[in-house]
Formats: C-alpha cells, sequence, structure tokens
C-alpha cells in the first residue's frame, strides 16, 4: 500500500528534487522508514543519533500532528497524505525578513 | 479617541461594513502593533497596516537597505540604498498615512530589552528571519501575554499562524527545539521569490488588524502552508503542547534566556579569533586561493552552490557538485588531494567540508567568504548576487 509523503522545498535536494514521494508501509514509522532507506541523504534531517525524529521537524498524517495521534505507531490508510513540516528560517542571520 | 472628518473618509470603504464600522476603525486608530523587522514579511505587513489606519506602528530594525532587498522590501525604494531601514520605512508610512504614529527601534531584539519593547504594544508581528529572535520574540510574547502574529519564508514556501493567545498554542509547541546551525539553509542561499513575503506579510497584518478589531476566526490552532509555486494553501491543526517548556501547564522557561545559546548559534568574530591559530588547516582565504591558482599548484576546487548560481559567476578551474549531491557523488571528488571548498558565502562550504572530513578526506579546507570575497578582494568581475 502505498501513501503519498509531501515533502518540503529544504529537503527536496535529497529527494532528487520531488515534491511528493509514494512510498510503502502501514504504519508512520514504516514509511518514513522506507522513505530514509530510498532516500539516504534524508536521513539526518529527519532524525537524530538515537534515531528519535527530529524536534524541528513535525509529521502530520493529513491534518493531524502526529505527536498527538500515536507518533510514528500512527497506522495510515490508503489516500491518507503525510507531510514532513520543518521549521525554516528566512536570510542571513542578524537581518530580517 | 474618535475619528476626525479627514479620518473618516480616508477610512470610508472601512466604515461602511458593518464588521468594521466606526467602532472597529477607532479600535484601530487606539490599537498599536510592533513589529519585528523591516524586511520581506514587515515591508508589506506594516504598510496595510498604516493604510488600514493602525494608530500606533512600531519597528525594530538595525539594517540597511540594500539593493538585493529591493526585490521583495517593497516598503524601502531604490533611491533608499544606504539609509537605515527605520529611516525608509518610516518615511514611507507617514507619507502613506500620516494621521499614524511610527516608533522606531534602531536596536537587535535581545533578551535584555524585548520585554520593554513589547510591553506598549497590543500585537506583535513576527517578521525575523533567524531562530534566536524567533524563540525569542515568542517567549516574550508568552510571557507578556501579547499575540503573535507569525510568518516565515523560504524560497517558494510561507507559513503563518497566531501563536501565544489565551488558551492557544505557541511556536514552542510547535517546534519545542530549533535545528542546529547549518542544518536548514537561510534565504541568503536558498533564495526566496520576491512577491512570497508579499503573501504572507499581508496575511500577518490581516490577523494583526483582525485580533485588535476583535473580529473573524483568527489563525490560532492552524497553521497556515501556502506554496506559491503550486499557488496552494494547506492548513494543519495546531495544538497548545501541555508540556511546552514556555506556556504549558508546567512552564520550565519563565524568564528570557539567551537565545543565541539555545539555538546553538555562536557569535562568529570570538569563534573566528579564539581558533585562529588551528583555522589554518580547515581554512583559507581569497587571497590564498588567488596566490594557489597563479603558482599552478595542484589541488581540486569544489563548489558547492547550485548549477543557477554557477551561472552567475564562478572561479577559474572550480568543479561543481551542489551540496545535496555531495554524498552521491562523492567518488568524483580525488583523495590524496588538497581539497578547497567554496559556496557563495561560506557556510554550506563548511559543511561539505565537515562532511568530506568525515568521510576520510584528510586535506579539506574551507574557502572563507566564499565567492563574495573572491569578488570583493581578487576579481570584481565577477557579480554579487
Amino acid at each position: 500500500m502505498a501513501n503519498k509523503i509531501l515533502i518540503p522545498t529544504p529537503l527536496r535536494p535529497f529527494t532528487g528534487k520531488q515534491d511528493a514521494v509514494e512510498v510503502d508501509g502501514a504504519t508512520i514509522g514504516e514509511l518514513l522508514a522506507n522513505l530514509t532507506t530510498r532516500y539516504e541523504g534524508l536521513k539526518p534531517h529527519l532524525y537524530n543519533e538515537q534515531g528519535k525524529l527530529r524536534s524541528f521537524v513535525n509529521v502530520y498524517l493529513n491534518d493531524e500532528d502526529i505527536r498527538y495521534l500515536e507518533k510514528e505507531k500512527t497506522a495510515v490508510k490508503p489516500g491518507d497524505t503525510i507531510s514532513i513540516i520543518p521549521s525554516v528560517a528566512g536570510g542571513v542571520n542578524g537581518t530580517h525578513e | 479617541m474618535a475619528l476626525t472628518n479627514d479620518e473618516v473618509k480616508r477610512y470610508s470603504r472601512h466604515l461602511i461594513m458593518p464588521e468594521v464600522g466606526v467602532e472597529g476603525q477607532e479600535r484601530l486608530k487606539n490599537g498599536s502593533v510592533l513589529c519585528i523587522g523591516a524586511g520581506g514579511l514587515g515591508s508589506p505587513a506594516a504598510l496595510y497596516l498604516a493604510a488600514a489606519g493602525v494608530g500606533r506602528i512600531g519597528i525594530v530594525d538595525f539594517d540597511v537597505v540594500d539593493y538585493s532587498n529591493l526585490q521583495r522590501q517593497v516598503i524601502h525604494g531604490t533611491p533608499d540604498v544606504g539609509r537605515s531601514k527605520l529611516a525608509s520605512a518610516k518615511d514611507r508610512l507617514l507619507a502613506l498615512n500620516p494621521h499614524i504614529t511610527v516608533d522606531t527601534y534602531e536596536t537587535a531584539l535581545s533578551s535584555k530589552n524585548a520585554l520593554d519593547l513589547f510591553k506598549p504594544y497590543d500585537v506583535i508581528l513576527d517578521g525575523t528571519d533567524n531562530f534566536p529572535t524567533r524563540y525569542l520574540t515568542n517567549d516574550a510574547c508568552v510571557i507578556l501575554g501579547k499575540p503573535n502574529a507569525y510568518g516565515s519564508i523560504f524560497r517558494f514556501e510561507g507559513q503563518a499562524s497566531v501563536f501565544a493567545t489565551k488558551g492557544g498554542p505557541c511556536y514552542r509547541c510547535l517546534y519545542p527545539e530549533p535545528p542546529p546551525p547549518g542544518l536548514v539553509p537561510s534565504c541568503a542561499e536558498g533564495g526566496v521569490l520576491g512577491v512570497l513575503p508579499g503573501v504572507i506579510g499581508t496575511i500577518q497584518a490581516t490577523e494583526a488588524i483582525k485580533l485588535i478589531m476583535g473580529i473573524g476566526e483568527p489563525l490560532i490552532g492552524r497553521f497556515l502552508i501556502y506554496d506559491a509555486l503550486r499557488m496552494k494553501f494547506r492548513e494543519l491543526k495546531l495544538k497548545r503542547d501541555p508540556d511546552c517548556p514556555v506556556c504549558g501547564t508546567h512552564p520550565t522557561v519563565t524568564e528570557l534566556i539567551d537565545y543565541e545559546e539555545f539555538c546553538g548559534v555562536a557569535p562568529a568574530p570570538v569563534e573566528v579569533a579564539a581558533s585562529g591559530a588551528s583555522s589554518n588547516e580547515t581554512e583559507t582565504d581569497v587571497k590564498e586561493l588567488k596566490r594557489k591558482i597563479d603558482a599552478k599548484e595542484d589541488f581540486y576546487l569544489l563548489d558547492v552552490r547550485e548549477p543557477n548560481e554557477f551561472k552567475i559567476g564562478r572561479i577559474p578551474g572550480s568543479t561543481l557538485i551542489p551540496l545535496g549531491e555531495v554524498p552521491q557523488r562523492v567518488n568524483e571528488i580525488p583523495r590524496g588531494k588538497e581539497i578547497i571548498v567554496l559556496c557563495k558565502m561560506g557556510s554550506r562550504s563548511a559543511r561539505a567540508a565537515a562532511y568530506l572530513r568525515q568521510q576520510g578526506y584528510k586535506n579539506v579546507k574551507n574557502l572563507k567568504g566564499g565567492i563574495l570575497d573572491w569578488s570583493d578582494q581578487v576579481d570584481p568581475s565577477v557579480p554579487k548576487y
């Protein structure tokens, strides 16, 4: 079962510039594991050294934050869309956007 | 304060809408917004706040108008290049609406001054582009109970929300911690579509105006994501985190902290001075690079910018492998040779150099100041961008 994962702009260099990737998996954790196996460069951006999702990267199942569902154990259904939403900041340090 | 006849004429398109009316317009007149920054987001936001008749607009900034700002920072014009952004913004806002007051604060927002600066204002409009100031703005808003009309932009994508309202989530509920420096590229590296901050800044102004008038449904508990290329708006749900260190049930952050430290941003000049001796092994500068090129020394010059940047200008003899492709193409980079890595300003190349060292490359140097320094100090015919 493949689900669509939406890739945010800052991470697209690691998915061959694709803004969405179809990945198999029954849970969010499985989907993300398969995603980072396919695109290894993504891994350090999503997970820390302990293998935990980084705190400046949020993952949404449709419009719900998985932190308030069952985190990485959250089950996905056909047609669900997963979004990776990292924090972004504008310009050079010290100036304002 | 009631509206004068001149103001009634000016705001007539507001006044004839029952949702605004005289009452709403008077609220705006007696209302105040502090814009953090007069840049990409602050420019359109301040212009619309002024036009709408928000009685007091404060701006915090310490920057000077540069040619590269004009593509998106519409509050400034070409004749303003070289002026302080505050002076330029104030002139423009008062020309647009002389009935308002503009307060300017020529300072960097800090843990020392934030609470005093925020106190007199009804709404804070976060137009910052860096994590330390963003967390500082968030925490100060939570501590003072001031709503934060938040916006952020990157390339073609923008985010907006309203944080720190009573019972609503704050930025830390969304992102408890910032990314380590270097992992996320900035706009100066990644670029930004000029019209994008126009959209996001205007959304922030809309929210500030609604909050002051007390009308509509504010963007609280909702995270708006805008993709300009696809012209799509998405909305994600945002919850207040009971464990949030600032606005949670048992907050651990109850006063402002050192945000540079929190975000892992060491003050750059100190770092350079302190590591002067050892930096010779990991860093080089454009003068030394020029000497090596002229002496026809044998080394590999690696440019890790994007192809479109490479087209704008390059250093002779350099090979392009964009940062994102370095891990896949690492075999193209010769071992056993000195490697000098460059980018626009030296931060992406520092990341690439660190990666190569991790991969066992022994002699890797980062070019300090990147191609901008090359243009300044060696070859001005290479355009700066």
